[in-house]
């Protein structure tokens, strides 16, 4: 049900988190079960409760963008993501987005999805080297890719982004560079390249802790981002955040609102939200989820409320990962200064923003910002020879 | 009537007991003060033994205690004596204040490096010896061997040497009739002016400091003015006492006399051990053998933070109310910035000063590697003291450079000589004595630099004989030697936490082993970090720690910007955990870890 009087509005985000897949990824730490599908018809009956009960207690105002998370969002059925997207009370120009892996998606699925208001498709691809698939675990291959983008596009959702992961056990430059000439050859708007990040409680967390299985080398991450940067860039999609990068236009709504702390509304079990300077999150497990809505009770399992000094930092953290940068408070000026003679941050004014070197080094970038703007005492200390 | 009031003086007796490390002195401290109903058995030895967690920790004492007690018709002062080497001062004033000395021999173990020490510096203070083979409960106990290892070894008749067992009690009645027989009675004249001495002190937040005190001449009175004869200072006696082990105000103490003093002293510095007080109005001699605590190990303390260096300095100098034995001058370093140079009577007494000042204080310090004092002679003649390898004068102003030696004395089960003449040998030791105290115990002497013993030399002890040997040192003057001052640099910038005096065969070793270690702990930067080693200027070992290229970059997080901003957080708290040596970023465990170079 789109609304249309929503010119001026401050932008409101809906996300809805399905925590179901087909079976568990060795690097995957997200809120997601392999062995709940039972709970799917229940799940999807759960979130439209609970989305008209916030519709009922006015807190759901028509959404600028939507965005279906997972796990597998892409294994609903077609009327089951429908139900929910029903629910949601959205402005004309609304981005609806629905993670897909490959695999899981086919014409028909995505036109009903379409037909729903769905208009954008973030698809799981990760690689185009089959054996970098399988060292990722993943059940697809480069042919599902090729497929689910064209049924996409017949489905008449032009607005495509594909996940790619660098980093995998052996994959190697060439490798690399292949899957970014495949991913570019269909042609999609937005890329995100995420470096293969090691989390203990998973699969490969376990190996690289064991030493059964060696970690990504960091500077092989470093070149290949660099790579990425360079090819997607070169191809008429700049980066607009640090793993991120779109023709112009076709930038994430959804994501800039996290990026600008914006405000968003967390539907489904591990789903989180913000107001403005406060933020929260839901119950993890959908077990939990289903048992609150039933008793109709929140499914709010813990919230914070941040006062200005830590939205400030917050603020710096979260901008400077974006193209449009930061803002350097004066306490930090002489470390950016520094931070900027070392080729990480380029300035136009106070305004900052990271080099390509200093994306690789966000982190490290935005700590020492942090650390400066804070007024705690340095301790750097003079340095003298005898 | 008080007690101290009037004691006969032929009725008192003044005596510690002394042991090597186990052998049961505080269990037969605990039977002692069971017997002569001093306390319920329950509350005793937190009372008798007012140990700080540390000590506890450690098992071991560090502050004499005193307690007085009743034996039939006999006044008992039982004197407890610290029981480490690095404080063999205070033992020395704890035994001086004594006619004699119990001294504890484990029936199954026998002599130890501990007993033998204990012995000559009881034999030194001209104490009376009462031997004891404890512990002859063990069905592994040998009385009838240690007897003659005794005899042979400490030249104490086999028939004269008690056996008991602390555990069960037995014997202990008997041994407290031996030390009334056989321990002479204190002599000293009431009305010749006062001469009492200090052997212990430590500070009350409430009381000041408390002083444990041997009359030897003359009345201490309460309300009397007094004279600190080597503090130059006058103080009002404002409380005399006895423990039993209650602290009990008396009225004075006389000759033959073991008591606590407390005269509004805020420091103890100013009532140090071996102090004499006398009257003010009529000032005895001072007594003999009073000695500056000497510092024999040394380190640089800094805090990890830049802004906790007052609260450093504030810490030192409450810490050392309570103990006058370590001594700190403010120091800055290039790389470290401000701090102090520390002074301790040896490396457990630095460990301790160091683990109270982050434990009791809540400070984090980085501390550089322990050394020793040198004497630097320049090539015109003159001498200096140094106490920080930074302040060595460069190789060409000088002559030689002399370093502290001791006579180590260990003792071993035979089948351990060869690995110890090995250790001592990779530690320039030069042997003096070897001696077979029976057919399986040898007693073996070195003549070794100090700096070779201060770091892990007991450890390697330990180690290589399966914790069978032991060991005690004492100060054996200078000796010159081939020594050279490595130099650690981390871009460039002298670290004086890794910098080092050794000598010169090792110089490239050491070199070696700290750049590669110092590779290995200190994370990436945003620019290459070379790590070199350099004696007078010469490099040679040198490292790099690679430019980090990149950090974690954020995968897909959803909303959850929380745990993302957490991460910062910690991230930045950890930035202020880091010390800042020039543009190098080296976190506090680096210099804990470098400095421990693990030998293989
Ligand atoms: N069997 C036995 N054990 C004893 C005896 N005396 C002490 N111990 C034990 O020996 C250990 C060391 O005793 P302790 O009094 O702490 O020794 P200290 O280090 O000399 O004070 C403790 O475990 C005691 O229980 C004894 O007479 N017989
Ligand atoms: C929320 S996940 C779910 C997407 C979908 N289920 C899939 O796996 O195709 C979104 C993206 O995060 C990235 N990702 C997940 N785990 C990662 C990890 N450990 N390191 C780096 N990227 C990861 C993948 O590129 C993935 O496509
Ligand atoms: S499919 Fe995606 S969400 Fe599911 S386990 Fe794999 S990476 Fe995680």
């Amino acid at each position: 049900m789109p609304s249309s009087t929503d010119a001026g509005r401050r932008d409101l985000g809906v996300y809805v988190h399905i925590p179901f897949c087909a079976i568990r990824c060795d690097y995957c730490d997200f809120a997601t079960w392999t062995d709940r599908g039972g709970l799917v018809d229940a799940y999807v009956d759960a979130c439209v409760t609970d989305l008209r009960g916030r519709v009922a207690a006015g807190e759901l105002t028509p959404a600028s963008s939507v965005f279906f998370g997972g796990g597998t969002p892409s294994l609903l059925a077609p009327d089951a993501l429908v139900r929910i997207l029903d629910e949601i009370p959205r402005r004309a120009a609304a981005e609806v987005t629905v993670e897909c892996n490959p695999d899981s998606v086919d014409g028909p699925k995505l036109r009903a999805y379409a037909r729903a208001g769905v208009n954008r498709c973030s698809f799981g691809v990760q690689s185009m080297q089959p054996h970098v698939l399988a060292a990722l675990g993943r059940t697809h291959d480069p042919a599902n890719v090729t497929r689910a983008v064209a049924a996409a596009r017949d489905a008449g959702i032009e607005n495509l982004n594909l996940d790619l992961i660098y980093g995998a056990h052996g994959e190697s430059r060439a490798d690399w560079d292949a899957t970014l000439e495949a991913a570019l050859a269909l042609d999609p708007p937005h890329v995100s390249a995420y470096a293969l990040t090691v989390e203990p409680p998973t699969p490969l967390g376990r190996r690289v802790a064991a030493g059964t299985s060696p970690g990504p080398d960091d500077d092989d991450q470093a070149a290949k981002y660099e790579r990425a940067d360079e090819v997607l860039g070169g191809s008429g999609r700049p980066w607009y955040e640090v793993s991120n990068w779109a023709r112009p236009g076709h930038e994430c709504r959804h994501h800039l609102l996290y990026w600008a702390q914006g405000d968003y509304v967390g539907i489904g079990c591990a789903a989180h939200a913000h107001r403005p300077g406060v933020r929260s999150w839901n119950v993890r497990a959908p077990e939990r989820y289903l048992e609150r809505i039933a008793a109709g009770r929140s499914p709010e399992a813990g919230r914070e409320t941040l006062d200005p000094a830590t939205r400030a930092d917050e603020a710096l953290g979260l901008a400077l990962r974006t193209r449009a940068g930061a803002s350097v408070p004066a306490a930090a000026a002489a470390e950016a200064a520094a931070l900027e003679a070392a080729g990480l941050l380029a300035g136009r004014a106070e305004r900052v923003a990271l080099t390509r070197r200093g994306r690789l080094l966000a982190t490290e970038v935005t700590v020492r910002l942090l650390a400066a703007a804070t007024p705690t005492v340095s301790t750097s200390v003079a340095v003298g020879t005898r | 009537m008080t007690p101290g009031a009037g004691l006969d003086i032929a009725r008192s007796r003044c005596f510690s007991l002394l042991s090597h490390v186990d052998h049961g002195k505080s269990t037969l401290a605990d039977r002692i003060l069971e017997l002569c109903g001093a306390v319920d058995a329950r509350s005793m030895r937190e009372q008798f033994l007012d140990s700080m967690d540390l000590e506890r920790e450690r098992g071991i004492t560090i502050k004499a205690q005193n307690v007085r007690l009743t034996w039939r018709d006999f006044v008992l002062h039982l004197i407890d004596t610290p029981g480490h080497v690095d404080f063999g001062y205070e033992v020395s004033r704890s035994l001086a204040a004594c006619e004699g000395a119990v001294l504890l021999v484990d029936a199954s173990q026998g002599i130890e490096a501990q007993t033998l020490a204990n012995c000559y510096a009881a034999l030194e203070a001209d104490l009376t010896i009462v031997a004891v083979l404890n512990k002859i409960d063990l069905p592994q106990a040998e009385p009838d061997r240690r007897a003659d290892e005794i005899e042979r070894v400490l030249g104490i008749p086999a028939p004269d040497v008690l056996r008991i067992s602390a555990k069960t009690g037995q014997g202990v009645p008997e041994l407290l009739d031996a030390v009334v027989d056989r321990i002479p009675a204190p002599t000293g004249d009431p009305d010749a002016p006062l001469q009492g001495l200090l052997f212990d002190s430590y500070y009350d937040p409430y009381r000041g400091v408390v002083s444990s005190v041997r009359v030897f001449n003359g009345t201490l009175t309460t309300g009397a003015r007094l004279r600190y004869l080597q503090a130059g200072a006058t103080h009002e006696a404002e409380e005399v006492g006895v423990r039993t082990p209650d602290p009990t105000p008396v009225a004075a103490l006389g000759p033959g006399e073991v008591g606590y003093l407390i005269a509004g002293i805020k420091d103890v510095g100013e009532a140090r051990v071996g102090e004499t007080v006398t009257g003010a109005a009529h000032p005895g001699a001072p007594l003999a053998g009073y000695r500056d605590p000497k510092p024999m190990v040394f380190c640089g303390l800094y805090p990890v933070v830049g802004d906790e260096y007052a609260d450093l300095r504030d810490a030192l100098e409450k810490l050392r109310l309570n103990d006058s034995s370590f001594t700190y001058e403010p120091e800055t370093s290039g790389a470290l910035g401000f701090g102090f140079r520390c002074g301790f009577l040896g490396l457990l007494h630095m460990e301790i000063i160091r683990e109270r000042l982050e434990r009791e204080y809540d400070l984090s310090l980085v501390a550089t590697s322990p050394n020793v004092e040198y004497r630097a002679v320049r090539v015109d003649g003159a001498v200096e003291m140094v106490d920080n390898p930074s302040a060595m004068p460069p190789p060409s102003e000088l002559e030689t450079i002399e370093e502290p030696y001791v006579t180590v004395t260990i003792l071993t089960p035979t089948d351990y000589v060869g690995p110890l003449m090995d250790l001592a040998q990779a530690r320039r030791g030069e042997q003096t004595k070897l001696e077979y105290l029976a057919e399986d115990r040898v007693e073996l002497v070195y003549a070794l630099p100090l700096a070779e013993i201060v770091v892990d030399f007991f450890d390697q002890l330990k180690s290589r004989t399966r914790g069978y040997a032991s060991l005690d040192y004492e100060p054996a003057g200078y000796r010159p030697a081939d020594l050279v001052k490595v130099e650690v640099l981390l871009n460039g910038v002298p670290v004086d936490a890794f910098s080092t005096i050794v000598h010169r065969q090792e110089a490239q070793d050491y070199a070696r082993r700290m750049t590669v270690r110092l590779r290995e702990l200190i994370p990436r930067q945003l620019f290459d970090v070379p790590i070199q080693a350099a004696v007078g200027g010469r490099i040679i070992a040198r490292e790099t720690v690679k430019a980090k290229r990149k950090d974690v970059l954020a995968k897909c997080y959803g909303g959850d910007v929380t745990r993302k901003r957490k991460l910062l957080e910690r991230q930045k708290e950890g930035k202020r955990r880091m010390k800042q040596i020039g543009r190098v970023e080296v976190p506090q465990e680096a210099f804990v870890a470098a400095l421990r170079l693990d030998e293989s």
